[in-house]
């Protein structure tokens, strides 16, 4: 079983960030990230302050900078759609270092680039000062339909007890000679995720009657997740994040 | 008081096949009681019906399905929603994978969820999870997830789950199933010092020697033999007739 897997994005530190209620940072990351996606890409200084904003976070929340530099990796399609435009977009060209490029398309890149990259940071932040099942707490507690939460929440859950059977299965069908190497031999993988559907189908009937046996009516009680609610104090004090974002926007963003 | 008390039990699946064909099984409160029976004899039926997730609401007119079951000399009425909330608080069950049984992201949360199911909160919430917890030897594990913990740890945090709630009659469907010796041997101790009343479904015929007194046997949806364990474990006739086998090497004592 692979050890640690539940806190993959989790960095475990005890800063002001990583105490407050997740519902607040939920709320604030969302904010800030509309008003980032909401700048005009011509704002170049207001990107510059959304910037310095994160470092700030990140600083205080002490998440290490090469992490947070590796987790964003994550980001690299989007960079190679970003830095494809300029040379394929239509209308006046300039010259940068020789090359012939399009202006709009270096506007457009710069634009997917800059949000996309405040957008993951942001977004990376959020998940390393909050653990996953305090981020479904706070989905909940944001009034997410819990139909929602419920299933984000078995997904974390059961995702290693699926990968688990998933593993168990390819090693029993190797042992068996099953060498899926070649796209003609993949049978064997499509009826194994077949199988996989319909063992973990049937996972969930066993453990939705396991539930209703200690008393589930279709809610999961309130009592679970009842420590660190958010108080007043708390949404203040998260709410500086996006003000602050906000009057960089009107400042720099908006002229 | 009867701790179980079954009468005359039917039930039939939707599909026609007759699961359960007249049972009737009276335990008092304290024994300790295995359930033995070959496989597809309708043993797992037969638990359902002990908390009323079977027969369901809907199929309770239906043909082939009648008879009662009371707990603690309540009787389950399939149609009365806080009568099922009693019942799933005074009944235990255990189920067989403890991966179906605990689905929560971590141990503790796991552990208050039948008990936070029935209203308690705050103190009394973490009371109760404690007192299980420790009651099991796994308070350490409190704050982990249930995949970093081995099969025997999980199926104790199982027990664990409905301890917790505090019932009155406990349910384990193949609590040594896929345990290591030392593990079966722990969960057995664990389980003899419980002061409650056990209801064990088991083909370890061995462990069922060890931890019940009296043993009931199930075939074909009846109730064929009924007496202590050890005279029915003796009787290799009826063991035969009905599936069940000693394990090689293993005499029943005296």
């Amino acid at each position: 079983m692979g050890a640690g897997h539940a806190h993959a994005m989790y960095v475990h530190q005890h800063s002001a960030v990583h105490h407050l209620a997740p519902e607040t940072k939920i709320a604030a990351a969302l904010a800030f990230t509309i008003i980032v996606v909401a700048t005009p890409r011509e704002g170049l200084l207001a990107f510059g302050a959304y910037a310095v904003l994160i470092a700030a976070i990140a600083v205080l929340a002490r998440v290490p900078a090469l992490w947070l530099a590796k987790r964003s990796l994550i980001e690299i399609p989007f960079v190679a759609t970003a830095l494809l435009l300029p040379f394929f977009a239509a209308g006046p060209k300039v010259s940068v270092l020789g090359l012939q490029v399009a202006q709009e398309g270096l506007w457009g890149g710069w634009n997917i680039l800059v949000k996309g990259t405040l957008g993951v940071l942001i977004a990376l932040l959020l998940a390393a000062t909050t653990p996953a099942r305090d981020i479904m707490t706070g989905l909940d507690r944001l009034r997410l339909p819990q139909a929602i939460t419920q299933i984000a929440m078995f997904m974390l859950r059961y995702l290693e007890v699926l990968a688990d059977e998933a593993r168990r299965m390819r090693i029993a069908r190797m042992s068996r000679l099953d060498d899926p190497r070649f796209l003609w031999q993949v049978k064997g993988f499509a009826t194994g995720l077949g199988t996989l559907f319909l063992r973990a189908f049937e996972r969930g009937e066993r453990v939705y009657l396991a539930m209703r046996s200690r008393g589930y009516t279709g809610r999961l009680p309130a009592a679970l997740q009842a420590d660190n609610v958010a108080n007043t104090r708390q949404w203040m004090t998260v709410a500086l994040l996006p003000a602050v974002a906000l009057a960089f926007l009107i400042l720099w963003g908006l002229q | 008081m009867k701790a179980l008390e079954i009468s005359d039990l039917h039930y039939s699946y939707p599909d026609g096949h007759e699961a359960l064909q007249g049972v009737d099984l009276h335990i008092g409160a304290g024994e300790r009681v295995a359930l033995l029976g070959p496989n597809g004899a309708g043993k797992t039926t037969l638990v359902l019906h002990l908390n009323g997730i079977l027969p369901p609401a809907s199929a309770a007119n239906m043909r082939g399905v009648r008879g009662t079951v009371a707990v603690g000399g309540k009787k389950i009425e399939p149609k009365d929603r806080a009568g099922l909330a009693e019942i799933r608080r005074r009944v235990g069950l255990v189920f067989q994978d403890p991966d179906d049984q605990l689905f929560l992201p971590t141990v503790g949360e796991d552990v208050a969820f039948g008990p936070a199911n029935l209203g308690l909160r705050g103190e009394e919430l973490a009371a109760a999870v404690d007192e299980a917890l420790a009651a099991v030897g796994m308070s350490d594990v409190k704050h982990r997830a249930p995949h970093h913990l081995s099969l025997g740890q999980r199926r104790r945090v199982a027990v664990a789950t409905v301890l917790a709630m505090k019932p009155e009659l406990l349910v384990l469907d193949e609590p040594s199933s896929n345990l290591d010796p030392q593990a079966r041997r722990e969960l057995a101790e664990i389980l003899l010092s419980l002061p409650v009343t056990m209801l064990m479904v088991t083909h370890d015929l061995p462990y069922a020697a060890q931890l019940c007194q009296r043993a009931v046997v199930l075939d074909e949806g009846r109730i064929v033999a009924d007496g202590p364990i050890l005279e029915i474990l003796a009787d290799t006739q009826l063991l035969a007739k009905h599936r069940l086998e000693l394990p090689y090497g293993f005499a029943v004592p005296v």
